[in-house]
């Protein structure tokens, strides 16, 4: 039997989405810094603005520098398409406004970025959309929060800052079941470690910034479609079937087929919300995609041994990564994440004489390498103190469900030598019990 | 639209404008396994530009009932059932791959009533390889693997598509596995066995374009020589760096080349 050949990960990451500048000649993505287009005619403006052809308008809505990004991205997702934007929150905007009207419900996972949280529970309330919270670690609680009035489920890959592992395809089925499309949050295994389409997710989105840029130097989001969603057959999304009248009738489903949500979300969400990407993040990020596999490669290999390391320090009381056999989703991590677990790594430090929050305190002082800042997925090692910083506008109760305790300790663990984030580790460890 | 034949809802794709049976009819025939939504680009640009546009879904294809019909001759009957019944005028058939052999066939059931003819990625004989046959009678996914494969052309499979952030290997491989099982056997086993191409060309006495890729490993251009030759007016645009699937990898350039031959073959 032959067998189809397609470029491998590796290769995409490197080339997909971009044809050398035939003017030019130029091997790398070139920067197109400009807001607009010069039509050549008056009739292949209207064209453009009717989606008779193909091409740019505004940059608002499409680039071409943006869109080597975008096509990257749906490339090493096996999506069909995908749509870059200014950050990740507003990947999860835009596809949270794209798909539903006031009224419409969402079944979430609990055990959720902070900012997810707060727009599921305190932004969109405002625009009558509810959120029903769920663990991610039962999907049964998946299913009996569906509603007659729900239209999306939604759960980070691996749970940030629990580092919960979602069990997609069956969370992916009991959607597919309710006529629902599942949306993930990848952002934390980025499609190196995991292809949530290939098991059944629908949508799929990242904070670009993180693991896929690397680099710390660029905001950005993706939402990618996965094509594999019945809109028709659901018969719950009439702004995919029905005729829209911000396009004289346009019906995306009849015009676009398996891309219909992507289409819908750019023709009509980056349109009129306009959350864009801008070209030059764009570039930033396009320079750390082509190093993904090895980044990826290097920090899941890094964090499994700061892992190790933290599971025997006497000064630990419990870590928290996928990749270690005491973490409770182990057998799942192997399943879905056979290249590895990821690079965070959550830990709770044995509380010193002044109390856990203090000795954390001290701790993320006392490092020297990692660095103490609101982010993940830096090429350098990170650390932050989630229920202080990333999750502090949850309550007692709210951070208790979502796995965020008071001693928890998150890294980001990055890509220096081994020994020498063990070594900083330790004296960090040391100075914390003082 | 909604087209009723035999008791069976036929769905044409209009392109965003209602089907006026007045002006110039342009019927757009997909291949196997795929639907109207293949011709997308094309139908909104002609619908809007003096044509009323029919990208036809054939039986149990995309938004049409029924089952599909295991031959191109009996395909061929049917669309004029469909066609005989929207319109009495003329028209314009267009067909990409297995709608290639259709349209074909089709002009040259009734000549007198086509007035021109476009074949995209047209060749004499469609033979599909064995593998991808047996594939698709199992209805295993791997048919949908090789049809992307082979039907991009190699410089696709980096993609670079006009349409912003659209994945064209990822879009076409998810149009495939929409078709319901048996579809995609039934096309392309209809495809394999069709030996009537030559004696139907002809037949055609209107113009007709074949609009082909160089880099085509389906239907490579130099397999649609013999039916250059064998039809009284016509003529060839070979699109450089486009495999099998040209109106998606260069959906831009398949329009101009589509509007400057309809221009000239109905001045």
């Amino acid at each position: 039997m032959v067998e189809a050949k397609f470029l491998k990960f590796d290769t995409l990451s490197l080339h997909a989405g971009q044809q050398p500048d035939k003017i030019t000649g130029a091997r790398a993505v070139p920067l197109y810094q400009t807001t607009s287009y010069v039509f050549p005619d008056v009739d292949h403006a209207a064209s453009l603005f009717n989606l008779e052809r193909a091409g740019h308008i505004y940059s608002r809505i499409s680039n071409p520098t943006v869109s080597v990004f975008e096509e990257r991205m749906a490339a090493l997702e096996n999506g069909v398409g995908a749509i870059a934007t200014s950050s990740g929150q507003a990947a999860l905007s835009l596809a949270v406004m794209t798909l539903m009207d006031s009224g419409g419900h969402i079944v979430a996972s609990r055990n959720i970025y902070g900012g997810s949280h707060n727009l599921f529970m305190h932004t969109l309330p405002r625009f009558g959309i509810s959120t029903t919270l769920v663990d991610p670690r039962n999907p049964d609680e998946f299913k009996k929060a569906i509603r007659p009035e729900t239209r999306l489920l939604f759960s980070e890959t691996i749970g940030n800052p629990g580092l919960e592992i979602l069990d997609i395809p069956t969370v992916s089925d009991i959607a597919s079941q309710a006529g629902l499309p599942l949306m993930v949050d990848a952002t934390f295994s980025t499609p190196y470690l995991l292809k949530p389409f290939d098991y059944g997710a629908n949508i799929v989105m990242h904070s670009a910034t993180k693991w896929i840029g690397g680099h710390g130097v660029a905001i950005g989001g993706v939402l990618i479609d996965g094509g594999n969603f019945n809109w028709e057959g659901s018969n719950n999304f009439p702004n995919m079937t029905e005729p829209y009248e911000g396009y004289h009738g346009l019906d995306f489903t009849e015009e676009f087929g398996p891309a219909a949500f992507i289409m819908r979300a750019r023709a009509e969400g980056l349109r009129d919300f306009g959350a864009c990407m801008s070209p030059q993040n764009a570039f930033y990020l396009i320079q750390g995609l082509e190093t993904l596999p090895m980044r990826m490669s290097r920090h899941v290999k890094n964090a499994s041994l700061v892992a190790k390391f933290l599971n025997e320090a006497d000064e630990v009381s419990w870590v928290r990564y996928p990749g270690l056999e005491n973490h409770p989703d182990f057998k799942l991590a192997k399943k879905l994440l056979p290249k590895g677990a990821g690079s965070i790594v959550t830990f709770g430090i044995r509380p010193g004489s002044d109390g856990a929050r203090k000795t954390g305190a001290k701790f993320i002082e006392a490092l020297r390498l990692f660095s103490h800042l609101a982010n993940v997925g830096d090429a350098k090692s990170l650390v932050i103190h989630p229920a202080s910083t990333t999750h502090q506008q949850m309550d007692e109760q709210g951070l208790l469900e979502a796995g965020v305790k008071e001693e928890m300790v998150r890294l980001s663990v990055g890509l220096e030598d081994p020994v020498d984030l063990l070594s900083d580790l330790r004296q960090a460890l040391r100075s914390s019990q003082k | 639209m909604d087209i009723h034949i035999n008791n069976l809802r036929i769905f044409a794709h209009t392109g965003g404008k209602p089907f006026d049976p007045n002006k110039p009819i342009f019927v757009l025939i997909h291949g196997a396994g795929t639907d109207h939504t293949f011709w997308g680009l094309q139908t909104r640009y002609f619908s809007h530009h003096g044509y009323s546009v029919l990208a036809i879904d054939l039986p149990g294809h995309g938004r049409s009932e029924g089952v599909p019909i295991d031959s191109i001759e009996e395909t061929a009957l049917w669309l004029w059932k469909v066609l005989d019944q929207v319109s009495y005028r003329n028209v314009i058939l267009a067909g990409h791959s297995m709608g290639s052999l259709i349209a074909l066939e089709a002009a040259s059931k009734r000549p007198d009533d086509t007035d021109a003819l476009i074949l995209v990625g047209v060749a004499e004989r469609v033979a599909v390889h064995s593998d991808l046959l047996a594939a698709a009678k199992k209805n295993d996914s791997t048919a949908f693997d090789m049809i992307t494969d082979w039907g991009f052309g190699q410089k696709s499979h980096l993609g670079g598509h006009q349409s912003p952030g659209l994945w064209m290997l990822g879009g076409g491989r998810a149009l495939l596995a929409e078709c319901s099982a048996g579809v995609l056997d039934s096309d392309l086993s209809a495809c394999h066995s069709y030996i009537g191409a030559i004696e139907a060309s002809k037949k055609i006495s209107c113009p007709t374009l074949l609009l082909l890729g160089d880099k085509d490993r389906m239907t490579p251009p130099k397999m649609s020589v013999p039916l250059k030759e064998n039809l009284r007016i016509s003529e060839t645009k070979v699109l450089s760096d486009v495999g099998h699937m040209i109106m998606i990898e260069k959906p831009n350039e398949t329009i101009d080349v589509m509007d400057e031959f309809l221009r000239r073959a109905l001045s």
